[in-house]
């Protein structure tokens, strides 16, 4: 063993060129980029202007960038909403029951991560558009429009980070058994009960993880949502697509202000989760 | 983070207990029919409205979308992109995990967390993220806005983390024994490294490689304000998609999307195969 120790410790040439060629490449790939980006946002608005905070914050301070947000969040919210009690029921549902399919439905549940968001977008619009949906006419009959509305861009949202809780639960409730919920069933325990004593102590840290992730992707979405939304001024203007609008019409200062935002949220995500995983094993 | 981690070929993957499983109450069976109503309304009607629109024409004009000579400049563009950007991955993406399992210097986990941002940020963010650093008004003199380079420079910031993150697990969980005997017996360490360690990451490689891959091909967010978008020369599948929407040519769409489609499910197959492959050689 020490031996080995010995020749994995070992440091020649190569180990040195190795280390400093991933740093490289890590440095021009991720990390300059993200430091420009931080820099422009924080740069004075105009010659002379104050830098700093109060550059940044005054960029964000039109009405427009806050409705983004505000959409944004509203949007986020209730997809996550939806996909974790469809997360928490379906995951149940495929691990503790039997019933025919319930392997197809466990693969299919993952399909919306490898879709292309393009063609999520795509796919609700020729289900549910007025003009070319399936169920477009009909849906417009009893006065319901998806597309182009905010229920359409939840449903596009609750999409693309369906499997997102799903995938955490899975594999705990697989893992814990059912034992301890055959017990208290035996015990007399109606479903409820075993439910909320039992099961869903043990999956609390997967759940609020998946939460946490499923939230994050769904602040970010951008494809499935630019499909589906009209994504003009006050009017479906997500926080992503305003990025987009701005940046393409030379605005760049917000444009950067706001893609900070998104960055700060998705960071924020990463530390909640490497805190919620050292909870998890402790 | 997480959805490379789920699809990780290794140990961890529990098999379900057939004995743990009951058969369904009147309760979970509304739950279910509730669940499957849902699921259906929410993704498996929408993509069957996709794969419609593009058998509606038939198989004819199906074809005549593909290999009109601009749709099919896009998919070999995006194509040849996502095979090269796997390629540099499946390289450098073993390195960076060598180098993070192996090697020891200060800022190790700082690049650790360094490759979990191209996940964590939205896609349109990435994007712009590059674009600060190597966009019009790049402080280091290079542009690459609608350049072939450019796109695959985005999509390589985009999957960097696949492989690294399916790699790493192997790389940790490695047997020091074997390595020590074949020093042992002599063997330089690029002859350790090439007949004893890179063989048992090959499965791990692989999967890491196809996910990425299938990103790859679907990838829109990051190239949006990258990608020129000019034909034959800088534009893929994803945005070739949008442009065909926008037209109001819903069946050209519909056509690109189901081979994107056919990519996504191809490569949820292949993952599940190599998966069982490790699991079956223990």
């Amino acid at each position: 063993m020490a031996d080995t120790r010995q020749i994995r410790a070992r440091k020649g040439p190569v180990t040195y060129f190795l280390r400093f060629f991933v740093i490289a490449y890590l440095a021009v790939l991720v990390i300059w980029p993200l430091w420009e980006v931080t820099s422009r946002t924080f740069a004075p608005t105009e010659r002379g202007a104050e830098a700093g905070v109060a550059a940044f914050l005054e960029r964000l301070q039109e009405p427009s960038v806050s409705y983004a947000f505000g959409l944004t969040a509203t949007v986020a919210f209730w997809a996550v909403l939806i996909n974790t009690a469809f997360g928490v029921g379906i995951s149940l549902l495929i691990t503790r029951y039997r019933f025919p399919g319930r392997r197809i439905l466990s693969v299919l549940i993952d399909l919306p991560m490898s879709v292309s968001p393009v063609v999520v977008g795509l796919a609700l619009v020729l289900a549910y558009s007025t003009g070319q949906g399936w169920f477009g006419e009909a849906l417009e009959e009893v006065g319901i429009f998806i597309i182009g509305t905010t229920p359409g861009l939840i449903m596009a949202t609750a999409f693309v980070s369906l499997p997102l809780v799903i995938r955490e639960i899975v594999p705990v409730l697989e893992e814990i058994g059912t034992d301890a919920e055959m017990a208290a069933s035996s015990l007399g325990a109606n479903g409820w009960q075993t439910f909320r004593r039992i099961t869903l102590p043990s999956i609390k840290w997967a759940v609020v993880y998946g939460v946490v992730l499923s939230m994050a992707r769904s602040l970010g979405e951008f494809g499935a949502v630019k499909i589906v939304s009209p994504g003009a001024e006050f009017r479906g203007e997500t926080a992503t697509i305003l990025i987009q609008n701005r940046y393409t019409n030379y605005e760049e200062p917000t444009a950067y202000a706001a893609a900070f935002v998104l960055v700060l949220a998705s960071v924020l995500a990463l530390v909640v989760v490497s805190l919620i995983r050292k909870e998890d094993h402790a | 983070m997480t959805e490379t981690l789920a699809a990780t070929p290794g140990p961890a993957r529990t098999t379900s207990r057939p004995s743990g499983l009951f058969g369904l109450t009147p309760t979970s069976g509304i739950g279910l029919g509730l669940a499957l109503v849902w699921f259906s309304v929410l993704v498996l009607i929408p993509l069957a409205a996709v794969v419609g629109a593009a058998a509606a024409g038939g198989w004819g004009s199906f074809w005549n979308t593909l290999t009109d000579a601009q749709t099919f400049a896009a998919l070999r563009l995006t194509v040849l992109e996502a095979a090269g950007v796997t390629v540099v991955n499946a390289v450098i993406g073993t390195v960076v995990a060598w180098v993070l399992v192996r090697d020891h210097f200060f800022g190790k986990r700082v690049l650790d967390v360094v490759i979990d941002i191209p996940f964590a940020l939205p896609t349109i963010v990435a994007g712009l993220v590059l674009l600060s650093l190597y966009g019009p008004e790049s402080p280091v003199g290079i542009n690459i806005v609608n350049t072939r380079q450019g796109i695959f420079l985005a999509l390589l910031f985009v999957t960097l983390p696949f492989v690294v993150r399916t790699v790493q697990p192997v790389l940790l969980e490695l047997d020091a024994d074997v390595e020590e005997a074949a020093a042992s017996l002599g063997a330089s360490r690029l002859t350790t490294f090439r007949r004893i360690i890179l063989p048992s990451l090959v499965p791990a490689i692989a999967a890491g490689s196809s996910l990425g891959f299938a990103r790859a091909i679907s990838e829109f967010g990051s190239l949006v304000l990258i990608s020129g978008n000019t034909p034959y020369q800088t534009e893929v599948a994803s945005l070739k998609i949008l442009k065909f929407i926008e037209g109001d040519n819903q069946a050209g769409a519909a056509a690109v999307a189901v081979l994107l489609l056919l990519v996504a499910v191809v490569t949820i197959v292949v993952l599940d195969l190599i998966s069982r492959r490790v699991a079956r050689r223990g």
